[in-house]
C-alpha cells in the first residue's frame, strides 16, 4: 500500500455460506471473512442435523441402535453398523465366526469404495467434471446392487447384528461380487483417465487446502485426510481386527496434504478395497453356501402347528421354508455366521418355530425389557471407517438398553480443522477443498 | 395475473390451460434441498441408471429463484427448519414443494427433541414419497404423480 492510499479505510468482507448451499454435500455453515476474494477468516458452525443420535440410543435397545447407526455415516452404513456391533462385543465378550468376520470385512470394503465413489464424484462435479460423476455414480450403482442382494436394502440396511451379520451371503454372492467389481474397476479407470492428469482438474487440487503434517495430527485427523497429509495409520493396520490382519493390502500415504494428494489417496484406497474384497471373498471359510438339506422342507405355518401338538421330538433337524425376507438366517446359514451364544443371538428360525426352548429363546430376546443385556463396563472399539478412525464407546449399566452409545465420528475433526485448509486460498478453491474433506453430516452431527 | 381457466372456460382458454400444463409437467427445475441420507438416493435417481432426465426433471438449479419444485431430501432439524422456510419463501409461484423420505414426511424414526415432525408443520407439502430413503423407482413414481398434478390443476400464467 503506498502513501496515497494507506489512509483509505479497507474493510474485510463477511460471507455466509450455507447451510444451504449448492457447493454443499451436507449441511454446514461458513463465516468467511474475505480480502478481496481471499479467505482470510473461516468460522465453521455445524449441528444443522443434529438428530439426537446419543438419546435416541438410550431409549433403545442395544440391538435397536443398529439402524440409527445406519444414518451416521450413510455413504458407508456397513462400516458404521460393523463398529458398533463390535463394540458391544467386546463389552459381552464375544468373538464371532470366521465366516461373519470374513463377511463383515468384505462388506466394509464394497461400502468404502462406494464413499470415495460418491466423494470424487460428487467433488469432481463441483468442478464441473459431470460426466465423471455420472460415470462414477454408475459404477456405485452396481455396489448398491450386491448390497442389496445381501442386505435387502440399498442404503439402510442394518446388516450387522450383535455376535455376526443379519444372514449368510446369498447363493452365488460371490461370482456377483466379482462381475461388480471387473465392472467398478473399468469405472475407476475411466474416471482415472478424466481427472487425474487433466489440466483443469490439477491446477484446481494441486497445492490448494493444504493440511501440514502436524496440524492434521493435533486436531485428531485420520483417514484418508489424515494419510494424505503423511500420517501413516490406518486402524486396519494398526490394531487390526475382524480378518484385517490376514489381509495382504497396502496403505496409501501422501505428503503434500493437498486436495491432490487427498484425492490421489482415496483412488488408491478403492483399488486396495478391492483387493480386499477379492481376498476376503476367496478365502471365506465354508465356501460357497449349498446346504445339505437332510429331511424335509416344510412351510413353516405347518411347523408351528406340529410344534403345538407337541409333536417337536422329529422336528429338530427339520429345516423349514421361512419368509423372503429372513432368508439366510435359517439353522444352517445361522450357525455359520452366528456364534452359539443364547444370551445375544437370535435362535434359526425353524427352533423359534419348532420347540418351546428357541421360543423362549427367542422371546428373551426380542421381549421388552429383556433382550441383550451386556454387563456393567465401557468398551470402545474403533473400525476404519471411510473417513477416518470411526470409533463407538459404548457403556451398560447391566439393562437391555445402553447408558450411552457415543460415537467418534471422523468427519468431527475434519470440521475442526477445516479453516486450516480454507484461510490464504481464494474463495473458489473453497469448492474443491470442502469436496476433498467429504464431509457427512449425518456423521458429524449425530 | 390472468387466469386462464374460470369457471365457465370458453375454448381457447381450455386449450391453453392444457398446454401450459403439459409443459409446465415436463420442465420440472428442482431445488434439490438435500440435508442427510435421502440425498444418496436422490443422488442415485438423478444419476445415469434411473436417469430422472426422462421426465424433463433433468437439470436441478441451485438457486431458490430458478426453481419451480422444491425437493426436500432428509431430515429437517429445528435449527434447519428455518432455513427451509427461507427457501420456499425466495421461490417464485408457481411452485411446489415434494417431501422426499420418511422424515420429512412425519419425522420418520426421529421422533425425538431435534427434529422437525415432517416438513408440512412448516411449508405447504404437494407430494409425499416415504421411505427410508424411498428407492430410486418410488421417486420416479412420486416423480410422475406430481406431473399428474401439475397437469390436472389450475394454470395460472
Amino acid at each position: 500500500m503506498d502513501a496515497a492510499t494507506s489512509d483509505r479505510e479497507t474493510r474485510s468482507m463477511l460471507l455466509n455460506v450455507g447451510p444451504s448451499h449448492p457447493a454443499m454435500h451436507g449441511v454446514i455453515r461458513m463465516v468467511l471473512e474475505l480480502e478481496g476474494e481471499t479467505i482470510i477468516k473461516c468460522d465453521v458452525e455445524i449441528g444443522y442435523l443434529h438428530r439426537a443420535f446419543e438419546k435416541s440410543c438410550e431409549n433403545s435397545t442395544w440391538t435397536q441402535c443398529i439402524p440409527y447407526t445406519d444414518r451416521l455415516n450413510y455413504v458407508s452404513p456397513l462400516i458404521n453398523n460393523f463398529g458398533y456391533c463390535a463394540a458391544v462385543e467386546q463389552l459381552l465378550g464375544i468373538e464371532i465366526t470366521e465366516r461373519a468376520k470374513y463377511i463383515r470385512v468384505a462388506m466394509s470394503e464394497i461400502s468404502r469404495i462406494t464413499d470415495h465413489l460418491t466423494c470424487i464424484g460428487a467433488s469432481a462435479m463441483e468442478l464441473g467434471a459431470m460426466t465423471v460423476f455420472l460415470y462414477l455414480m454408475k459404477a456405485r450403482e452396481f455396489l448398491y446392487e450386491i448390497v442389496e442382494e445381501v442386505t435387502g436394502a440399498r442404503l439402510t440396511i442394518s446388516y450387522g447384528r450383535i455376535g455376526g451379520v443379519k444372514a449368510d451371503l446369498p447363493d452365488g454372492c460371490a461370482d456377483q461380487i466379482e462381475a461388480a467389481l471387473v465392472r467398478v474397476e473399468g469405472e475407476i479407470a475411466e474416471a482415472d483417465k478424466l481427472l487425474t492428469r487433466n489440466r483443469i482438474f490439477v491446477d484446481r487440487m494441486r497445492g490448494i487446502g493444504v493440511l501440514a503434517r502436524a496440524d492434521a495430527l493435533s486436531y485428531g485427523i485420520t483417514g484418508p485426510m489424515g494419510r494424505a497429509s503423511g500420517i501413516d495409520y490406518d486402524v486396519r493396520k494398526a490394531s487390526p481386527y475382524f480378518a484385517y490382519d490376514r489381509m495382504d493390502f497396502e496403505v496409501p500415504v501422501g505428503s503434500a496434504g493437498d486436495n491432490y494428494d487427498r484425492y490421489l489417496v482415496r483412488m488408491e484406497e478403492m483399488r486396495q478395497s478391492i483387493r480386499i474384497t477379492r481376498q476376503a471373498m476367496k478365502e471365506m471359510p465354508g465356501g460357497a453356501v449349498n446346504v445339505d438339506s437332510q429331511g424335509r422342507v416344510v412351510e413353516s405355518f405347518q411347523l408351528v402347528d406340529q410344534a403345538k401338538l407337541g409333536r417337536t421330538a422329529g422336528l429338530i433337524d427339520v429345516r423349514t421354508t421361512v419368509d423372503p425376507t429372513l432368508g439366510g438366517s435359517e439353522r444352517p446359514f445361522l450357525r455359520r455366521v452366528m456364534p452359539d451364544d443364547k444370551r445375544v443371538v437370535l435362535p434359526a428360525k425353524e427352533d423359534t418355530y419348532s420347540n418351546i426352548e428357541g421360543l423362549m429363546n427367542h422371546f428373551k430376546i426380542i421381549m421388552d425389557s429383556h433382550g441383550i443385556r451386556p454387563p456393567r463396563g465401557e468398551a470402545y472399539f474403533a473400525v476404519e471407517g471411510a473417513n477416518g478412525e470411526l470409533g463407538f464407546y459404548v457403556v451398560s449399566d447391566g439393562r437391555d438398553r445402553p447408558y450411552r452409545v457415543r460415537c467418534r465420528p471422523p468427519c468431527f475433526f475434519a470440521m475442526a480443522g477445516l479453516h486450516k485448509m480454507l484461510e490464504g486460498y481464494m474463495m473458489a478453491d473453497m469448492v474443491p477443498t470442502f469436496g476433498s474433506v467429504n464431509m457427512i453430516a449425518g456423521e458429524l452431527d449425530r | 395475473m390472468a387466469e386462464v381457466s374460470g369457471d365457465s372456460p370458453g375454448f381457447f382458454t381450455s386449450k391453453l390451460a392444457a398446454a401450459v400444463g403439459w409443459a409446465r409437467k415436463y420442465s420440472i427445475f428442482q431445488y434439490p434441498f438435500v440435508t442427510a441420507c435421502c440425498g444418496m438416493e436422490y443422488m442415485a435417481t438423478a444419476a445415469g441408471h434411473y436417469d430422472m432426465d426422462r421426465f424433463g426433471a433433468g437439470l436441478p438449479r441451485f438457486s431458490p429463484r430458478q426453481a419451480d419444485v422444491l425437493f426436500v431430501v432428509g431430515t429437517i432439524s429445528h435449527k434447519m427448519a428455518p432455513v427451509l422456510q427461507r427457501v420456499y419463501e425466495q421461490m417464485c409461484e408457481p411452485k411446489w414443494v415434494v417431501a422426499f423420505g420418511v422424515c420429512t414426511c412425519t419425522g420418520g424414526f426421529y421422533d425425538n427433541y431435534a427434529t422437525v415432525q415432517g416438513i408440512d408443520t412448516i411449508v405447504p407439502v404437494d407430494l409425499y414419497i416415504p421411505g427410508c430413503p424411498p428407492r430410486p423407482e418410488a421417486v420416479l413414481d412420486g416423480l410422475m404423480k406430481l406431473q399428474a398434478k401439475i397437469e390436472n390443476q389450475k394454470q395460472e400464467v
